[in-house]
């Protein structure tokens, strides 16, 4: 047991599963010898070599491309985009390749493979920087779409990622790979795939948040606990697609008020799919509008202004007492 | 490997046959897809090979069946020639439930784990980063298979073709990238769509052999690629081949005669050249096979596309339950 960071929790994730399994490989640009950017990949190449830890080039088409291919002949890629901004160019190997193998040969070929990318704001970068890009992808059939929310929780994803037979994007939040340290268990562990987590138990209103909006998301439960006394229950979805549709709707069938939060863009994210879910699951609990905190429907502004773009704590607050209000 | 392209001597009859009959499948087997697509028994625009059989032909003829192949979407003659049961491919151009991919598919994806033809790929370029990624992992195993990798001159000017290029070049990678120039994507010439025309060129660029084949000899087509997998499973090299042939057809059963951006007198003189015409002349000439072996070839290829189309027709569509089906591990 140690704590561990993000970053380093998800290194241990790499390195566990890469000596248990020598299909497993990591690709991407400056993984090896560099570490990674964000130097989740760092010491791999050292004990594992460039067998199995691939400086790839600038290529973004060629690096989810191959692993398409890699996956095909039966290996378990594990690509690493260095910024979400920056997938576009691999999107349609994702889109196109490898989310339907499975469908379109009859499930006789699918694609084990994994994409790991560093998404969303917090840290006071520029537009691809600070992006977040799950809707795209949660909208794909044969994609699953997985965004912890802390160390110990993208440890265990992460593990279930590189197991699943069916290609995982896997989001990791900036915001959160230096933000907590947790007690991150030496033996592997593994979390499902597709299962939200009750992050704080309440009965008066439903709070939606996952990755770094986890954080924010209990911010307001508290606040709105100690001065509205309102209890919350908080769900950290974890997985965005498959959505866990049956402990959203639990949820909401005892609270009767749902916010969600999450820094995609408001129109057509993820808070449309989910707020669709609940009313079908939970539509004669309802007892207000579901509402959204996300970012505005416009291109991620700069440094000097992303507190007023992603979701913080107050426009959380500020909902939920409308939504109680109602 | 000693024979010229224009002479057979050193062909047997047994190759000699074998050539000869699958090139004449495929045609038998396009000429009747192109019916059954006008009965409007088959969906999907349906592009045909007609012309090019000597490259799918020749170059599969160097493959052992534990190698792959991956291709776009003109790839029937591929994945026939990569060994495919003819009535599973024609079952799935008609789009049942017997089809190579259950009917889900369709024309331009044809899928076979038992002969490891990796599928047909309808968006142009996009499958070239996928045959580098399989060359990968034969060479990941240390494995002595190669892949080879079809497409068309249309996909040069996209970005994923010099990206594969770069990879395979850049990892040593067992992979043969097949570029079946037959001079036009769709209407455009090739002079119209690269700045160097001379697609075999590229590989100099990323420092690899690259060799320019006539794509209407399937003998010089044999032989190049050959070569190209004697290099890939030995040394590790890949290889890009420009295969210079002529689809004979429209693009798609939408453009029969293909004549608005070609005249009709070029086609007619490149029918001169007809790959199938030319091989069993030869064979012919020079004693490989007899009138009587071209016969016999010509009646079974036409009992087995006419079981192709029985079994197709007698297929059911795929039940209405797998329209929801294979699209993650069910569990
Ligand atoms: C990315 C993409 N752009 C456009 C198309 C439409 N399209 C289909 S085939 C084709 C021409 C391709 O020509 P070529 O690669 O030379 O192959 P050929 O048809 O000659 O066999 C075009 C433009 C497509 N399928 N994919």
């Amino acid at each position: 047991m140690g704590k561990l960071n993000m970053v380093k929790a998800l290194n241990l994730a790499l390195l566990q599963e890469m000596e248990r399994d020598e299909d497993v490989l990591v690709i991407g640009e400056d993984v090896g010898v560099d570490g990674g950017v964000f130097r989740v990949t760092e010491d791999l190449h050292r004990k594992f070599g460039s067998k199995r830890v691939i400086d790839s080039p600038l290529a973004e088409a060629a690096i989810v491309g191959t692993a398409v291919g890699m996956a095909l002949y039966g290996l378990k890629p594990v690509c690493e985009i260095q910024f979400s901004g920056f997938a576009f160019q691999g999107f349609h190997q994702l889109e196109n390749h490898a989310a339907r193998y499975r469908q379109r040969s009859q499930g006789r070929f699918h694609c084990q493979m994994v994409v790991r990318m560093p998404y969303g704001g917090g840290v006071r970068a520029l537009e691809h920087h600070s992006e977040s890009e799950e809707q795209f992808y949660a909208h794909i059939p044969g994609i699953k779409m997985v965004i912890p929310s802390g160390p110990r929780n993208a440890r265990a994803l992460l593990v279930s990622a590189i197991r699943d037979p069916d290609p995982v994007v896997f989001f990791e939040a900036k915001a959160l790979y230096h933000a907590a340290r947790e007690d991150v268990p030496d033996e592997i562990e593994a979390l499902p795939i597709g299962r939200a987590h009750v992050d704080r138990q309440g009965g008066d209103l439903t709070l939606v948040a996952y990755g770094a909006m986890l954080r924010v998301a209990r911010e307001a439960a508290q606040i709105l606990h100690d001065e509205d006394g309102v209890e919350s229950e908080v769900i950290d979805l974890l997985t965005i697609s498959p959505l866990d549709r049956e402990t959203l709707a639990a949820s909401v069938n005892k609270t009767g008020r749902a916010v969600i939060v999450h820094e995609a863009l408001r129109s057509f994210g993820p808070g449309a799919e989910i707020a669709a879910s609940i009313m079908e699951g939970a539509f004669l609990s309802l007892e207000a509008p579901i509402r959204r905190v996300a970012a505005y429907d416009v291109p991620f502004v700069g440094f000097a202004r992303e507190k007023a773009n992603v979701p913080d704590v107050g426009r959380v607050v500020a909902a939920a007492r409308e939504t109680l209000a109602f | 490997m000693a024979q010229g392209p224009l002479a057979t001597s050193g062909v047997d009859t047994g190759l000699a046959r074998h050539l000869l009959s699958q090139m004449m499948l495929i045609r038998r087997f396009e000429e009747k897809a192109a019916e059954n697509y006008a009965l409007g028994k088959i969906g999907g625009f349906l592009h045909l090979y007609i012309g090019q059989e000597a490259v799918a032909v020749g170059a599969a003829s160097v493959l052992r069946p534990d190698d792959y192949a991956i291709s776009h979407y003109r790839e029937h003659g591929h994945c026939l020639a990569k060994g495919s049961d003819p009535r599973r491919v024609m079952a799935e151009l008609f789009g049942r439930r017997d089809g190579l991919s259950h009917g889900k598919g369709g024309s331009m994806h044809l899928f076979d784990k038992s002969t490891n033809f990796l599928g047909g790929h309808a968006i142009v370029g996009a499958h070239l980063p996928l045959a580098a990624g399989v060359a990968f992992g034969i060479k990941y195993e240390g494995r002595d298979r190669v892949i080879v990798c079809y497409f068309g001159e249309g996909a040069v000017p996209q970005g994923e073709f010099h990206e594969s290029m770069n990879l395979a070049a850049l990892w040593r990678l067992p992979v043969i990238y097949i570029c079946e120039n037959n001079r036009y994507a769709m209407g455009t010439p090739v002079e119209r769509a690269l700045a160097e025309p001379n697609i075999w060129r590229f590989a100099q660029t990323y420092g690899i052999p690259g060799e320019a084949v006539d794509g209407m000899d399937v003998l010089a087509v044999r032989e190049v690629v050959g070569r190209a997998v004697a290099r890939a499973r030995r040394d590790r090299e890949p290889t890009l081949v420009e295969a210079r042939t002529y689809r004979f057809r429209g693009h798609s059963m939408r453009d029969p005669a293909g004549a608005i951006y070609r005249t009709r007198d070029e086609v007619e003189r490149e029918k001169l050249r007809d790959p199938i015409v030319l091989f069993r002349q030869r064979c012919l000439t020079e004693g490989t096979l007899t009138e009587a072996d071209v016969k016999a070839i010509e009646k079974d290829v036409n009992d087995l596309v006419d079981e192709a189309v029985a079994f197709a027709d007698a297929s059911a569509e795929p039940p209405l339950e797998w329209l929801l089906t294979d699209i993650y591990k069910e569990a």
